[in-house]
């Protein structure tokens, strides 16, 4: 089959989709998209999140027909238009949060919508935020500190508006 | 006066450099989606590549019928080991592992044919096709069994074995130091305590799945891009099973996502390579989770058996241990997780008369290796539960006993080997001791989010009891037992627009660690300039021996060190020799060439010109010796390092549950090179420690897997990690690059006890299993 929906912004279309096929295959091997992961391919780490019409979900457990007309947003569509990085990208990066970084992408999705929803969560509402993103590598205490950041500094700029 | 302050501002340290943590060379294009991992990779015309793997842990392979797959529409090749053109062995230290399955299968999950297809779909459902009989036969699995083979039967037939192995004894080595331990040594201990321990099968678990894209070459040969651990090792182990030179096999690293141990030994190169080579297309294989859990090698279960006598005021007399590690059904790097094991197993402490028998098992279980801690892990779940039960025993506080009996600088370990650097064992238990505790619970007001059972709403506080306890752990750096260990990088330096830029090229496989951030520190603090680039890790250069052991900034670091003088000093023969330059107080900072004395000699850029200076050199680390296969004796080790922690829990004794409230850790590092780094590295090896303590375990029965996914094996969540305060010390090892040591495994080894300890703290239950499981809180085992 062919689907066709909205990836960060601009339309892409996918031929000769299998209908078995995850939106996580579709966007890594068919659209040229591999920045959200492929982890377990289960829904249970978290590393494919991706935003479908502003909600995030495990792009492995959605069917790529689901998305027809739908639109996607994924790692690849947080920075700025220019490449700049957004705020959560940055915090990541300067918080040592990212160490093999496979976990990273699902993270910065999750973390996205997390502060658009509430721009100052308290560490547990962080924790269960982001209870679903599994990370093997940091021990989550540099992910919370890149949280933190951000929010500060979402935070920072929503004062000097 | 002024040119003075310029130079003090020349030659301030770049924060960029060594000691300074700048921020990771890789880490905008991770957050941005854009580094190429190895599953990401991609390639026109491209075939995907797939295993059919054994339902059995051991069976007979009667017949293999590829027909029906062979005829699927978009398969293109269908292979067995018949198909293979050069030897059908291969290992990390002893070559017994078949790259596909030769009439028999020893473990569930061992690969048997291999497919390639047009989607992973089809090459999926074409390996069902695959029709394979099997005589099943009962599988070897448990300690007696495999020390039975009269009855049992072998997992290798003795003719089989291709090293020292014997009835399904893969590996063993014996200790003896002092006394030994005879009934006039038990005699001289006032109280004695015995435990039996055991340690359940821990999986590395990285997040990024196995996965590489073989490329056939023009010339016969092929290149493989591939998430590896040490490049060299892959292609020396693979050139012979594809039958071709080790110049036509090409590694390069492709990104790795993690990686622990479990990808020091081979999975899907061989076959990727054997599917492009027969197909002429590039064939790519990921793994998916199950086949992760079946394709890489796991910790080692163990059963282990302490005894210790003390004196009466707490002084280790002796102890007497055993330590039984199932291998499964190859060896990997069993060899050198028993002489780890062995010679690291009575932990960091003092013991005039030991005695110690180490051995590794083959069985029908799925096979270990490395993993983080390599055998120290399983010895330290020991050997500390010991120390807590001593202490009671005695009626002595548990860090105090531990203190009184640690080893310092100038003891020997209970291989005769001297501790010729710092070892502040000691110290780090006071300093994690004196750290505040956290708040206690608060009754009135819990958030349930934050209490054990957490989201599920289990309780509100009631029944619950918290615990604290500690733990220290002793970790080797590096390759031991005589392996020549050593590392190679290259270095250049040349002007690019206008600027001087240093470029490092080594095999280094950064799996996450920031390796790549620190060679770049070290370039930049030896050569004097801002502006480094990292070569791709490939085979184009010497080898770096392995991302393991906690050797990596110490043995390519150190590389990378040499190299970088080596420029240096060929830089300023070049300016003696030009401009007759007579002083030696010369050196490289700020992008000049600076005298201590006489101030800015020269512009590097304008010494440099259009010619570049490259070398390369290799880092060797001094010499180690086998251990004495009998007695255990022999400098086996390059380097200790310690780490000490200290976990507080609340347990709900009602349904078993735990939660870890704060795990602290303090640990030596000898020089912390990145400090952001270095305890990012503590916090995820105790992150590890805390999985293995309360959740982590491949549950395999009668041999078969039973837990092969996230859902079902747990990894701790950002809801099971507590907060993990980390405190560094730097007391420099005199013999190290920098005085660094290494870093990533020692809290992996020390943090689990005291997991543990504050459980029992907070239960008064024995627990001398991990990962402790409700069953064993609420005794409805
Ligand atoms: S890959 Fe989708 S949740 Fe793990
Ligand atoms: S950084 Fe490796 S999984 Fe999170």
């Amino acid at each position: 089959m062919r689907v066709t929906f909205s990836a960060n912004g601009k339309p892409v279309e996918a031929d000769d989709v299998w209908e078995g096929e995850s939106l996580l295959y579709v966007l890594r091997e068919r659209v040229g998209l591999p920045g959200s992961k492929n982890a377990c391919e289960q829904g249970e780490c978290g590393s494919c999140t991706v935003y479908l019409d502003g909600v995030p979900v495990c792009a492995c457990l959605v069917a790529a027909g689901q998305v027809q007309g739908r639109e996607v947003r994924t790692v690849e569509g947080l920075a700025g238009p220019d490449g700049e990085l957004g705020v959560v990208q940055q915090a990541f990066v300067d918080a040592g949060a990212v160490q093999c970084g496979f976990c990273t992408p699902g993270l910065l999705v999750q973390t996205d919508a997390l502060l658009a929803a509430d721009p100052q969560p308290s560490d547990t509402d962080i924790r269960e935020a982001l209870s679903g993103n599994l990370c093997r590598c940091t021990g989550y205490e540099k992910i919370m500190d890149a949280v933190r950041l951000a929010s500060a500094r979402t935070c920072a700029r929503g004062a000097e508006k | 006066m002024q040119g003075q302050k310029n130079l003090q501002k020349i030659h301030q340290a770049s924060k960029d450099g060594v000691g300074g943590s700048p921020l990771r060379p890789d880490g905008t294009l991770k957050v941005k989606g854009e580094f190429a991992y190895s599953s990401d990779l991609w390639h026109e015309d491209m075939l995907w590549g797939t295993a059919l793997r054994s339902p059995h842990p051991r069976a007979t392979i009667l017949s293999v019928d590829v027909s029906e797959a062979l005829a699927v529409p978009g398969v293109y090749a269908v292979l067995t080991h018949e198909d293979i053109p050069g030897e059908k062995y291969y290992g990390l230290e002893i070559a017994d592992q078949p790259a596909l399955a030769i009439d028999k299968v020893r473990y569930h999950g061992e690969a048997i044919a291999l497919v390639a297809a047009d989607h992973p779909e089809t090459a999926r459902r074409a390996v069902k096709k695959i029709r394979v009989e099997y005589e099943v036969l009962t599988p070897i699995t448990t300690e007696e069994q495999c020390l039975d083979p009269e009855t049992h039967g072998y997992v290798h037939e003795p003719h089989e074995y291709k090293s020292h192995a014997y009835g399904n004894v893969c590996h063993e080595q014996k200790l003896v130091s002092g006394l030994g331990v005879t009934d006039e040594v038990r005699a001289l201990a006032d109280v004695i305590v015995t435990g039996e321990y055991e340690v359940g099968m821990q999986d590395q678990a990285f997040l990024g799945p196995e996965s590489g894209l073989a490329v056939p070459a023009e010339d016969g040969g092929v290149d493989l891009y591939v998430a590896t651990q040490w490049l060299h090792v892959d292609r020396q182990q693979m050139a012979p099973v594809l039958d071709l030179p080790l110049e036509k096999v090409r590694l390069t690293l492709a990104g790795v996502g993690g990686a622990f141990g479990g990808r020091e030994d081979l999975s899907m190169q061989i076959h990727a390579c054997l599917l492009a080579l027969r197909t002429g297309r590039p064939v790519k294989i990921v793994y998916a989770r199950d086949e992760s859990f079946f394709g890489h090698v796991h910790r080692h279960p163990a059963r282990m058996r302490y005894e210790h006598g003390a004196t009466r005021d707490g002084k280790l007399v002796f102890a007497d241990c055993r330590i039984v590690l199932d291998g499964g059904a190859y060896a990997s790097a069993s060899p050198a997780v028993v002489g780890n094991a062995a010679s690291l197993g009575h932990g960091p402490y003092v013991i005039p008369n030991v005695r110690m028998h180490a051995i590794a098992l083959y069985s029908n279980n799925p096979s270990c290796g490395a993993m983080r801690g390599f055998g120290a892990v399983q010895a330290a779940f020991g050997y500390e539960s010991q120390m807590d039960r001593l202490a009671e025993a005695l009626g002595m506080d548990p860090v105090e006993l531990r203190q009184l009996n640690a080893v310092t600088q100038g003891d020997r370990m209970p291989t005769g080997q001297e501790i010729d650097a710092p070892a502040p064992v000691a110290e780090l238990l006071q300093r994690v001791k004196d750290m505040p505790l956290p708040p206690p619970l608060d009754p009135e007001h819990p958030d349930v989010r934050t209490l054990p059972g957490a989201l599920s709403n289990t309780s509100h506080g009631e029944g619950i009891v918290r615990g604290v306890g500690y733990s220290v752990g002793i970790k080797n750096v590096g390759f031991s037992e005589g392996f020549d260990d050593y590392s190679t990088a290259r270095v250049r330096l040349e002007v690019i627009g206008g600027e001087p830029v240093a470029m490092v090229h080594t095999a280094m496989a950064e799996v996450g660690q920031g390796g790549v951030t620190v060679h770049a520190q070290i370039a930049r603090t030896e050569l004097g300039v801002e502006q480094v680039t990292i070569h791709p890790a490939n085979t184009e250069v010497g080898s770096a021996g392995s991302t393991s052991a906690s050797r990596q900034t110490y043995m390519t670091g150190g590389a990378v060190k040499l190299a970088a003088e080596a420029v240096r000093h060929e830089l300023l023969e070049r300016g003696r020799h030009r401009y007759g330059w007579t002083r030696d107080d010369l050196s490289l900072a700020g992008g000049k060439v600076v005298s201590a004395s006489a101030g800015v000699l020269i512009a590097i850029v304008d010494l440099l010109g259009d010619d570049a200076i490259e070398q390369t050199r290799e880092h060797h680390h001094r010499p180690t010796v086998p251990f004495d296969k009998e007695t255990g004796q022999g400098f086996g080790h390059v380097q200790y390092t310690f780490c000490a922690n200290r976990a507080v829990v609340d347990v709900d004794v009602e349904l078993g549950l735990v939660k870890v409230v704060e795990l602290t850790a303090v640990q030596d590092v000898g020089k912390a090179l990145n400090p952001l780094s270095v305890v990012g590295q503590i916090q995820g090896g105790c992150t590890q420690a805390l999985g293995l303590a309360v959740m982590e375990e491949i549950v395999v029965k009668d041999g078969k897997v039973r837990n092969a996914s996230f859902t079902d094996y747990l990894i701790p969540t950002i809801l099971d990690t507590p907060p993990i305060p980390v405190q560094l010390l730097e007391l420099p090892d005199p013999h190290a690059p920098y005085g660094l040591r290494g870093v990533g495994e020692a809290p992996t080894v020390s943090a689990t006890p005291s997991i543990v300890a504050a459980i029992r703290q907070a239960t008064g239950k024995a627990l001398t299993r991990i990962p402790v499981r409700p069953e064993h809180l609420t005794d409805t085992l």
